[in-house]
């Protein structure tokens, strides 16, 4: 039997469907913990971008959090965060919570950065406090900016989401981890076409979102190169 | 795979002196293999990437499927990756090339065509204006004068690369990752705290040398940054 007939055959397998080694329960497993990860590090990550993006301050440590974060490998925040807290789900969220901070605080304080000086003046000028100012005119324009933070922060996190079954918990790196470990060479490949696919949608819709986010003023400026739009806004500061 | 250590080994410290010096030849067999299949997969990423980079800024039709195609690449967990292509290609060199290649693809193409983005048309029409042929125009103005943006490419995709090595533990070749993974599987903390440092500094190390190249080859950026 050739190994593209193993996989199929283990896709038609019905006990594979069902129960909590089923994939429905492990795709909810690693959807539950990547949306509470990605929500816990959104509440904590984007007040600093924004504010110290609004203040026009801290921009060193803003602009590089996101290099010091590539230098750290996740696979070992997550067994750091198993030699302080254990197997189980509170390893991976602290790791991937640790994982999704530095691209949202980055690419907020970049849009931020973008918004021209000119543009704050006349909002002040037209009498608008300082709250107005930052969520009527300096939000809307940042806006895209702060959702390619999250697009970046929301794909890693469900990447690596993969790796909490190194440390006992489920999702849907369990079937790749297991089928290591069992020499099951179907499950392997079932695993990671199923983590691949949850991935590229992940990514595909939240780019659809980015796209959305962008103020319909500055729609036609978007418009100009859409493929480099896909670029993450911390990486192309790079350059 | 599953950590099967025995929690509880509290009075485990951080760091193990005596382990390091008894383990010195391993960890160095480890940061060697690291350094090794970095090298190799930034090496051909951008043997592979600045052709394409060249041909989807010229040809704007390509641009899209280039960035299409090397976007899912980019999106696809290295897990998943390693997990479709063992049973094919084995647990091998190979297997842990494919992946880290494939993850420095979308990083350089497109800092290749930044760059070229960023040469000044003056200057290319100035080379046509010479004699110069597209091939050689390529290779002799507009990818020198992209540079500062292809080597700030070469940079992300390298520490970005260093810090996938360490998943490729589950191919066996690890690098500093298999000294992570040994920490993880025997609850014990030392290899761990080895693992992760060597492999920080190793990313700062390549990063400030890839930084200093840059500097010293392309000084006009330097001094058009300085006014």
């Amino acid at each position: 039997m050739s190994l593209f007939e193993q996989v199929a055959r283990w896709f038609a397998d019905g006990s594979h469907w069902q129960g909590d080694f089923g994939i429905p329960n492990r795709l909810l497993e690693h959807v539950e913990l990547s949306g509470a990860s990605i929500l816990a590090a959104a509440i904590i990550a984007l007040p600093i971008g924004i504010g110290l993006g609004h203040l026009r301050r801290g921009g060193i440590v803003a602009i590089n959090v996101a290099n010091v974060g590539r230098a750290v490998p996740s696979f070992a925040l997550l067994v750091i965060a198993f030699e302080l807290v254990g197997l189980g789900w509170p390893p991976a969220f602290i790791a991937l919570v640790a994982l999704g901070i530095p691209p949202m605080v980055t690419n907020s304080y970049i849009g931020m950065g973008e918004v021209d000086a000119d543009i704050r003046e006349a909002a002040r000028g037209m009498g608008m406090r300082e709250r107005a100012v930052l969520f009527r005119v300096e939000l809307p324009i940042a806006l895209p900016f702060v959702m390619a933070g999250i697009r970046t922060s929301a794909v890693n996190v469900v990447a690596t989401a993969t790796r909490a079954a190194l440390v006992g918990w489920g999702g849907l790196g369990r079937f790749i981890i297991d089928g290591f470990s069992q020499r099951d060479d179907a499950q392997k490949i079932a695993g990671g076409l199923l983590v691949a696919i949850l991935s590229i949608l992940v990514e595909v819709s939240l780019t659809g979102l980015q796209r959305l986010s962008v103020p319909k003023g500055l729609r036609m400026r978007e418009s100009v190169d859409t493929t480099l739009s896909k670029v993450p806004a911390a990486e192309l500061s790079a350059a | 795979m599953l950590a099967t250590g025995v929690l509880g080994a509290a009075d485990d410290p951080w760091i193990r002196w005596d382990w390091i010096s008894g383990h010195v030849p391993v960890i160095r067999a480890a940061l060697a293999q690291h350094v090794e299949l970095t090298l190799i997969a930034v090496a051909i990423g951008l043997i592979i990437a600045l052709p394409l980079g060249v041909v989807g800024w010229r040809e704007r039709i390509l641009r899209g499927p280039i960035f299409s195609v090397t976007g899912i690449l980019y999106t696809i967990p290295s897990l998943a990756l390693f997990s479709i292509l063992v049973p094919f290609t084995g647990l091998t060199t190979l297997t842990a090339e494919i992946g880290l290649v494939s993850y420095t693809l979308l990083i350089l193409i497109r800092n290749v065509v930044v760059g070229l983005d960023a040469v000044p048309e003056d200057v290319r029409e100035a080379a046509r204006g010479m004699g110069y042929r597209p091939f050689r125009q390529a290779v002799g103005i507009e990818v020198p004068l992209a540079l500062p943006a292809i080597i700030a490419g070469l940079r992300i995709a390298t520490v970005t690369t260093i810090g996938l090595v360490t998943v490729t533990f589950v191919i066996g070749k690890g690098g500093l990752g298999s000294l992570i993974y040994d920490g993880l599987i025997r609850d014990f903390k030392t290899p761990l705290v080895v693992g992760t440092t060597l492999s920080v500094a190793l990313a700062v190390f390549a990063d400030l040398t890839l930084a200093g190249i840059q500097r010293v080859i392309t000084p006009w950026a330097r001094s058009r940054a300085g006014t």
